[in-house]
């Protein structure tokens, strides 16, 4: 049997079967292929960058703006009563902020005598629109509008509101992939604010509709973690950089081996709602093994 | 030919609407899956040929945004399109069970396939909690956005092709 029926009209057509064979190996060695390089992403993310994008940019926008106006009318009577509380909050803000500027007069006239640079800088950020999320239902994947010509790279860090939302796992000339921290097969290096314990955040598809992420290997043998202690991306992590907020951990427990603890943390960052993000331009320090 | 081009423009749209207004109407987070519907029509309404290629390229865009590597998805796509393309012959217009029990059965297996080979190769083997909270919602959403979407295919397709539609039903009786 040749794998070529001839029809009349037709020129010719290749049967199903071989149709399929032949995509099965295109689709391994693809697979093999993108598993070991990025050669073919470049050229390929470019096209359907320039076929899909435009299209998920404006109907995100429309979409958007539907979602905004019926949002807003449910939002008004909740809006009042926040403000009401923010008010007093930013009062007691503002005192704080002054008590904690005098601290840094002192702080960095300190510095000055010691000759020391300041340890944290801030970092480049590029605003960027989310315009598509993950078609499935089982990680939690965002499309940014903002990509290559933008000066994005693959492993960039993003953030939003202050909290860490994940890094960019692949890049298109004007579109980026985020994979954020609560996917489920994201691991991030952390540490807690005030001992300085690392840990390690994962995230659960599990614990997603509680909106929490877990956390595993605390040390802490001095048992001063506590419940809604901070926890950052801690130093030693080589793609994250140092000292973004992740969260609080929301709850704490034991591991059977008695000497690590894990638990929930609730992130800062609310993944339901995110229309903006930040991406940081820096790039974390990597040292090149051989 | 245009009907190639229209083929290929609906699953570009539905990928654009699935990624981007659909998260707006989700229930409990659950979006439903209408490239496996698009997959699952064209394979049990146009044959194992149509199936194999629009499998292949549902995937394929999923693939280009999300996937981890190029290959992952298109690989499992177009074996759903290429299997519904084997209920070709038994398929005709008129009968709305064999359409709906192939497209619940293609979400369904979709979302095993994806809980074995995504999941429980990383080790969770929490199944039952999957099955429940991802796996039959998406199913049963998905059912109900073929309802939809089902019928306008098939207005399209008559519209298109309405000779080859009618001496099919001579055939069947």
């Amino acid at each position: 049997m040749s794998p070529v029926i001839k029809r009349k009209g037709e020129e010719f057509t290749v049967s199903g079967k071989y149709l399929l064979l032949f995509l099965t190996i295109l689709c391994i060695s693809l697979m093999m292929l993108t598993f070991s390089t990025d050669v073919l992403n470049r050229p390929l993310s470019a096209v359907v960058g320039y076929l899909i994008v435009p299209f998920q940019e404006g109907i995100g926008k429309a979409g958007g703006f539907l979602a905004n106006r019926s949002e807003e009318l449910v939002q008004i009577r909740t809006l009042l009563e926040e403000n009401q509380k923010l008010k007093e909050e930013n009062a007691a803000l503002i005192e704080k902020n002054n008590l904690l500027q005098q601290g840094q007069y002192e702080l960095n006239s300190l510095r000055e005598l010691l000759a020391l640079s300041e340890q944290y800088e801030e970092y480049n950020k590029v605003g960027a629109r989310i315009i598509g999320r993950d078609s499935g239902n089982w990680y939690t994947k965002f499309i940014i509008d903002k990509g290559i010509d933008d000066g994005l790279e693959v492993d960039m860090n993003v953030i939003a509101g202050g909290g860490l939302v994940g890094r960019i796992t692949s890049v298109g000339p004007n579109w980026a992939r985020v994979t954020s921290v609560i996917c489920d097969n994201m691991n991030v290096s952390a540490k807690t604010l005030s001992t300085e314990d690392n840990l390690i955040v994962s995230g659960d598809l599990k614990l997603m509709a509680d909106n929490c992420i877990s956390f595993s290997r605390l040390v802490d043998s001095n048992q001063k973690v506590a419940e809604g202690d901070k926890v950052v991306t801690s130093n030693i992590s080589d793609k994250y950089l140092p000292n973004i907020l992740i969260g609080y951990i929301s709850s704490i427990e034991k591991d059977n081996n008695n000497l690590t603890k894990s638990g929930k943390i609730t992130p800062a960052v609310d993944f339901e709602h995110l229309k903006e993000v930040l991406v940081i331009t820096d790039m974390k320090q990597v040292v090149e093994v051989e | 030919m245009l009907k190639k081009i229209l083929a290929f423009l609906g699953i570009s749209l539905c990928f654009v609407l699935q990624s981007t207004v659909f998260h707006k109407i989700s229930f409990a987070g659950i979006v439903p899956n209408l490239m496996i519907v698009l997959t699952a029509v064209f394979g049990f309404m146009k044959g194992e040929r149509a199936g194999i290629l629009s499998g292949f390229f549902c995937g394929f865009l999923i693939d280009l945004f999300f996937g981890e590597f190029l290959g992952f998805y298109a690989l499992m796509y177009m074996y759903i399109g290429f299997l519904n393309g084997k209920f070709a012959r038994a398929y005709y217009p008129e009968d709305v069970k064999l359409p709906v029990a192939l497209i619940l059965t293609s979400d369904l297996s979709y979302g095993i396939l994806c809980y074995i080979l995504l999941f429980m190769l990383r080790g969770k083997f929490e199944f039952v909690y999957y099955l429940g909270h991802i796996i039959l919602p998406e199913a049963i959403y998905t059912f109900l956005a073929a309802v939809v979407l089902y019928p306008v295919i098939l207005v399209i397709d008559l519209k298109l092709d309405p000779e080859r539609r009618r001496s099919k039903r001579r055939v069947v009786r």
